[in-house]
């Protein structure tokens, strides 16, 4: 095996500028499809910590008749949860209401939380902090459609148990920033209790935001989702994508491995009086396969140098810097942070060095299993076979 | 002390008068504004940010409980229809050929993009069964005295906590009337004017809807062409006759 590996290295180097443009190319698509799948692990890895931190947290133990997707179900969709079951659980109220500023109308979602909870990252400390009359928080997204700041009073106009117009000036004590736009666009935060006056309401809640010490148990009138099944969508996004892009892969790949197919077939067919050399000193058939398969390998292991020398500064600075894309997520309503930092882990790399060896030795076989049915006699005299 | 209880009993018996005389003031609103069967042709304008919007529409009523209403135009209108059977309301939609049922919080929805919602179209309860009515004053309004009527809300589950409604002392037409919120604030404000004697009772012409909070000239409902107690066919008010 090694004089298989030496004497390929020497005829890989002898053949010069063919073994380069082989190795460029295999290792262009290396590289590649390094970044991409660090890419969507990079945005996975992102989307998922936000969400936990935002929004789901250790999972939500939701009100049977709500449905975050259904503006329908807000009127019905709540109830009292006992207190002795309210342990380790933020009650989320959810009510629809109104507000107008400049002159304008915006139907939005208030949202009550306790103000003093510490289970998502959410500001809500400043809904306790403040001394207007009804104190709210609002997302980037929902300042900049709204064009509101910090200390500005905007009417609010919302309706209380029986259906009865309410309405008054709330004050905007704090604007925060998150990459999840299911708690920032088109809704307002106010302190749960503030809303259970507003609404009459007491002690209601849409929904309970479970912390890390929760133990679920079956309630009557609650469904409990985890946390898991509240990624499940954004893990079957990331993997869709996945799969989308490994078409990508495979028409890169497929050009570097058909350049050394080409290469291989070409060697076995030009190189035949070597190779009936070699049989004549002695080798057999299958080390001189060898001799050739190893050579086709060794375009891959050349790729995966090539690949890290330049492919290391180049993934390592754009891990560091991340990828800001124009678009964003919210109008697809996923996570989606506006620079996505890549993740390259051992697995990746590992496993796309392995793979890309794999097939280069694959297809340096094929070409090279012709040698074994040769006539080394003929192949001496070079007699075309 | 004498003097300050027979002045207390006159004012609590004034209170009950002026409270009496804001009842029979509705009632006879009422009876002004309410017939036993109404055809009514209608144009309804929405002026929006850019542009303003003219809906064309013929409404068919029998007393509170029925009403069947059908857009005439423009195109895209066209067809749709709507019917209104006590406390239901169905929408007929000619594009998709599906008629739906509204309730509850759907009926909060704005009417053709409006300043009106079907909750506001749908109220059949009497105005005296959900308000308590007090005159508080008189105003001039464009030339004609009215009375100012203050409501405030008895029972639980009305939209608006109070009203305030200014009403044509001779001819009991309300001209405006104001709505508001269980704080105090504003909501709408509708403004009757044009108006006119038609089969013998007075009958505004011309209704404004304003959404008070929201910058805008709101809604105009302009009656093109009313009738008064025209027997209507009873196959008007049947679900079958939205698919018609």
């Amino acid at each position: 095996m090694r004089l298989a590996f030496q004497l390929a290295y020497k005829n890989l180097i002898g053949a010069g500028l063919r073994t380069w443009l082989n190795s460029i190319v295999l290792s262009f698509a290396f590289v590649l499809i390094i970044f991409f799948n660090g890419l969507l692990d990079g945005w996975n890895q992102q989307a998922r910590l936000d969400g936990i931190n935002w929004e789901y947290a250790n999972g939500h133990l939701i009100n049977e008749e709500y449905d975050s997707y259904n503006p329908f179900s807000i009127q019905d969709g709540h109830a009292v949860l006992p207190k002795e079951d309210q342990a380790n659980l933020t009650p989320v109220l959810v009510r629809q209401a109104t507000i107008y500023p400049q002159g304008r109308m915006f139907p939005i979602m208030l949202k009550g939380i306790d103000s003093k909870q510490s289970t998502i990252k959410l500001p809500s400390n400043l809904l306790n902090t403040s001394e207007a009359n009804i104190p709210v928080i609002i997302g980037n997204r929902m300042a900049e459609t709204t064009n509101l700041k910090v200390g500005d009073d905007v009417l609010l106009r919302w309706r209380d148990k029986n259906g009865t117009y309410d309405a008054s000036s709330v004050t905007i004590v704090g604007i925060f920033d998150t990459n999840v736009a299911f708690v920032d666009s088109g809704q307002i935060w106010v302190a749960i209790d503030k809303l259970w006056e507003m609404t009459g309401l007491y002690n209601h809640a849409s929904l309970f935001i479970a912390n890390d010490n929760y133990i679920h148990k079956n309630l009557k009138g609650w469904r409990y989702e985890d946390r898991e099944f509240l990624l499940k969508e954004l893990t079957k996004i990331i993997e869709t994508k996945k799969v989308s892009s490994s078409i990508m892969y495979f028409l890169l790949l497929s050009i570097g491995l058909l350049a050394i197919f080409d290469t291989q077939v070409l060697s076995v067919f030009r190189r035949q009086k070597e190779i009936g050399t070699y049989i004549s000193l002695g080798m057999t058939r299958f080390q001189v396969v060898k001799i050739f398969t190893a050579e086709g390998s060794m375009y891959s292991i050349f790729a995966v140098f090539l690949a890290a020398a330049y492919g290391i500064p180049l993934l390592g600075y754009i891990a560091k810097t991340g990828i800001t894309f124009p678009m964003s997520g919210d109008d697809y309503g996923i996570i989606m942070a506006e620079t996505i930092y890549p993740v390259y882990s051992f697995n990746l790399v590992f496993g796309t060095i392995v793979i890309v060896v794999l097939l280069a030795t694959i297809v340096s076989f094929l070409p090279a299993r012709k040698i074994s049915k040769m006539n080394p006699v003929e192949a001496l005299k070079g007699k075309l076979q | 002390m004498k003097k300050i209880i027979i002045a207390l009993i006159l004012s609590f018996v004034a209170s009950c008068l002026f409270a009496q005389d804001a009842i029979m003031i509705i009632k006879r609103v009422d009876d002004n504004m309410i017939s036993k069967t109404q055809i009514v042709e209608s144009q309804m304008l929405i002026y929006g940010r850019r542009k303003t919007r003219t809906v064309v529409s013929k409404s068919y009523t029998e007393g509170k409980d029925k009403s069947f209403t059908e857009y005439l135009s423009p195109a895209r209108e066209k067809g749709t229809k709507m019917l209104k059977l006590k406390d239901r309301l169905w929408i007929y939609s000619p594009s998709t050929d599906r008629t739906i049922q509204l309730s509850g919080h759907m009926l909060r929805q704005s009417v053709m993009g409006s300043d009106l919602s079907y909750e506001d179209m749908m109220e059949d309860r009497e105005m005296t069964d959900m308000y308590s009515a007090e005159v508080v004053g008189e105003e001039i309004i464009d030339g004609r005295k009215t009375w100012i009527l203050e409501l405030k809300a008895k029972v639980d589950d009305v939209a608006y906590y109070s009203r305030k409604i200014w009403v044509d002392t001779e001819r009991y037409v309300p001209l405006k009337e104001e709505l508001f919120a269980k704080s105090g604030q504003l909501l709408k404000r509708v403004s009757l004017t044009d108006i006119t004697k038609v089969d013998g009772r007075w009958y505004p012409q011309k209704m404004n809807y304003k959404d008070v909070l929201k910058t805008g000239k709101g809604t105009d409902f302009i009656i093109i062409d009313i009738q008064f107690n025209t027997k209507i066919p009873t196959y008007i008010f049947n679900k079958a006759s939205l698919r018609k």
